[in-house]
């Protein structure tokens, strides 16, 4: 409607950069997962090893460590690009709003820090520490997973919230109130949602993994926790998900009306708004959906008669753009949420009854689409949460188009971009595969096969 | 010294330990790179590994550090550089994107992807350097307005940003080949020690020559900076910067490993603290100066408090590891006999 011209007139430098910051954001996102809570199920491995003196449980953790390293490794060049990216894409935005939500990331880094240094102390000690050492240098990690992910989403946060700064008439930022901009009223909401996410990607894929196995007729212990463990603490994370999920869309609601109706389809304002579920999103009206008449205004105020607030009401131009994908976005991810949460209470009454994975193979089946099921309701949400912001970069302050580099070339860059970044995704997973293929067929360590690896031992050679 | 002053300061902090050891790292890229093949090269490599493969992350982390300080505390400043110098800015982080991949996958599987891993490794450990070596030039040189949007090709494609991208890849390459000759030094492995002393030396007298070409293009084109370096307190600097690598030498070619790295530091050290001395009070000479780019008092302070929270918490993490991977194995629990069974 009246965006697309407008983003015409931008030119396509604001496209370019929103498809290139999306990209590897997008890509990032879950490699940051897996940095905040794959060291986490890698210690309960651990810990169960160590205490009940099981083999398979240790094996894991160890191999599952250098899972860890790798994928940190690449999560800290696509972090390092994102920070770049700050400057190379939106100047105008670190310009104008770097001493407001810069302080957020300031924080971040000394989380990020200690999650380098305990991840290749970890890595390092394997043989080298005792169990009880060695386990409590895992524990800045996981402290340093969870801090970090605070810090990045309160930035985010801010940007959806943003308050603890005034504006002098020159429009700077002056009398900044760091606790306010940390602690802004999106804050609490985002973060649970993205720490639960993280938990459940990264325990619903792993435990895919070993779910594969299974069903190829690898039943052994190791294979049986390596399932089990990871899809534990998922299928914890996910009714808590569905709740905390529930309160950050009746927030949303509240806090951003324009991306609330976005992604709801809400056209009109009044009470009594039906629950859109699927259908397109286009020239004032939702065609093909299935709607349920009330369901949304009772979600929202836990009453038909609640009145949601429509684009009827938003300004042309403060119209979040792109409302059919937005739409199918969220639906998408409180579809697969839900499909989550059903799997892991089918797990749950199957473990009541019998303390067993349920018998059936469609039960691994549905398991082993968990994890790809998972990245994609990730990927979604981030869909919703960033597009739903549009079109400003900070929220009733900034129009991402006045943030946006007058720069050429990001067309070109974002294809270059893209070739290397599915080059890197590509090389990642061969490599997590030849590993977990090696460690199935019992073959010894190469020596510093891993990024932080331990020096080779005496008479080792290292590059064999 | 105003609070913009004391965050000046903590940004120059984390630049020097990025430059020296995150410098150190893409330096041994280098040398990996010019290693060649063959039994020795591997030996070299073995060592490179074992040198930089426990604390290249970790080091690699001041980068991030300096970033967000930048945008935080002097975000007009931060802009401008981004602005302007987009171009040797996005290859630089395409070195760091290639050379953290390359040595995390290189590795990870034996046969396909090892060698192009390594060459990649190497290759891209040049380009960081040198690129980050054109931006600080560019910046000297004055060619970043304080309102960003300058030049995005004439700011860097010039003598000086040219000049000291060549320098800063030589400088990496030096202190890598030192801290090499330390490490295998005192891992007893004289044939590599005498292997990266001998680049040590070819790096410090190449770098040297370097110095001097880009002391001439400071003098042609970032006259500020120069004046600053040659006059009181920059000279000082410079001074013990220029004693350090003779102290440096000397302990290289007579053997030595006690004192090395401290000698090597403290060159590289004392000489980024001249730029500063040199440079200050502009964060962008002669076009922006630290206390007109200063964030609000309140983010100054916040910046202060998180880098005190993290010199408590990070520098003695830090310790930790530099020691544990110098010590190569902890008391009471060395490496087992067959170390992939894990321990009961």
């Amino acid at each position: 409607m009246a965006l697309i011209p407008q983003l015409a007139d931008a030119g396509t430098n604001l496209l370019a950069a929103r498809n290139q910051m999306g990209f590897t954001l997008g890509f990032h996102i879950v490699l940051a997962c897996f940095g905040v809570a794959f060291p986490a199920v890698m210690l309960i491995a651990e810990a169960y090893g160590h205490r009940k003196g099981d083999e398979a449980a240790l094996r894991l953790a160890r191999n599952w460590s250098k899972g860890v390293a790798v994928l940190f490794a690449v999560g800290a060049v696509t972090g390092t690009v994102l920070s770049f990216e700050f400057g190379l894409l939106w100047p105008r935005f670190t310009d104008r709003f770097g001493d407001a939500f810069g302080i957020a990331f300031a924080i971040e880094g000394i989380f990020f820090f200690l999650e380098a240094i305990f991840i290749a102390i970890y890595i390092y000690g394997w043989d080298r520490l005792s169990p009880r050492a060695h386990m409590l240098s895992a524990i800045p990690i996981v402290i340093s997973g969870v801090g970090g992910a605070f810090s990045v989403i309160a930035a985010n946060a801010w940007m959806n919230q943003p308050q603890g700064f005034d504006l002098d008439a020159a429009g700077n930022v002056t009398n900044v109130r760091p606790f306010e901009v940390i602690f802004n009223p999106a804050t609490g909401y985002e973060f649970f949602h993205m720490w639960l996410a993280a938990y459940m990607v990264t325990g619903f894929l792993i435990a895919s993994v070993y779910a594969v196995g299974m069903l190829r007729g690898r039943r052994d212990r190791y294979h049986r926790l390596g399932f089990l463990i990871p899809f534990t603490v998922a299928a914890i994370a996910a009714p808590i998900q569905l709740f905390v999920g529930d309160t950050a869309a009746r927030a949303v609601a509240d806090d951003q009306p324009a991306k609330f109706a976005g992604f709801e389809c809400v056209y009109e304002s009044g009470d009594n708004q039906a629950e859109h579920i699927g259908g397109i999103c286009h020239d004032g009206k939702v065609t093909g959906a299935i709607s349920i008449p009330g369901l949304d205004s009772l979600l929202v105020g836990f009453s038909t008669d609640t009145y949601v607030k429509g684009l009827d009401q938003i300004p042309d131009d403060q119209e979040p753009p792109a409302k059919t994908m937005l739409h199918l976005a969220f639906d998408t991810m409180v579809g697969i949420g839900t499909a989550l949460f059903l799997l892991a209470v089918w797990f749950a009454i199957s473990w009541w009854r019998r303390r067993d994975i349920p018998g059936t193979p469609w039960f691994l089946r549905a398991a082993a689409l968990a994890g790809v099921g998972a990245i994609l309701a990730l990927e979604s949400g981030w869909i919703v949460t960033e597009v739903g912001r549009q079109p400003w970069i900070v929220y009733g302050f900034m129009r991402t188009t006045d943030a946006v580099t007058p720069a050429q070339g990001i067309w070109w860059v974002f294809g270059l971009t893209m070739l290397l970044y599915v080059g890197l995704a590509v090389t990642a997973i061969t490599v997590l595969r030849a590993l977990s293929r090696r460690w199935r067929e019992g073959l010894p360590e190469e020596p510093g096969e891993v990024p932080y690896g331990p020096p080779p031992g005496e008479g080792s050679e290292a590059s064999a | 010294m105003s609070s913009a002053d004391v965050c000046a300061a903590i940004l120059w902090v984390g630049v020097t330990l990025y430059a020296i050891f995150g410098g150190a790292d893409f330096g041994a890229g280098i040398w990996d790179f010019l290693a060649g093949s063959g039994e020795r090269a591997d030996k070299v490599r073995a060592q490179i590994d074992r040198s930089i493969g426990p604390v290249w992350e970790a080091n690699h982390v001041w980068l991030i550090f300096v970033l967000v300080i930048l945008w935080t505390a002097f975000s007009p400043a931060f802009s401008a550089i981004f602005s302007t110098l987009y171009i040797p800015l996005a290859l630089a982080a395409l070195g760091i994107v290639l050379r953290g991949s390359g040595f995390a996958f290189r590795h990870a599987l034996p046969g396909p992807v090892e060698r192009p891993a390594t060459r990649i490794f190497g290759l891209a450990s040049i380009l960081t350097p040198f690129f980050m070596g054109t931006v600080v030039g560019a910046i000297a040189a004055g060619q970043v307005p304080a309102d960003g949007d300058g030049d995005p090709t004439g700011s860097w494609i010039g003598f000086l940003p040219l000049s000291l991208g060549a320098l800063f890849v030589l400088l990496t390459a030096y202190t890598a080949a030192v801290f090499l000759v330390r490490d295998s030094g005192a891992a007893g492995e004289q044939e590599l020690r005498d292997y990266f002393e001998r680049r040590a030396l070819g790096a410090a007298v190449l770098a040297g020559a370097a110095a001097v070409v880009g002391l001439i293009a400071l003098h042609a084109d970032a006259r500020y900076v120069y004046d600053g370096l040659t006059s009181w307190p920059g000279i000082a600097l410079v001074i013990i910067s220029g004693l350090c690598g003779l102290i440096a030498l000397g302990l290289l070619v007579s053997g030595r490993n006690y004192g090395l790295r401290v000698a090597a530091v403290g060159a590289g050290t004392a000489v980024i603290w001249g730029y500063f001395a040199a440079a200050f009070p502009y964060l962008l000479p002669t076009s922006l100066k630290i206390s007109d780019a200063a964030a609000p008092s309140a983010t100054l302070t916040a910046v202060i408090v998180v880098f005190g929270a993290a010199v408590l918490v990070v520098i003695p993490s830090l310790a930790l590891l530099y020691t544990l991977s110098q010590r190569q194995a902890l008391e009471g629990y060395t490496a087992s006999s067959d170390a992939s069974s894990p321990r009961r």
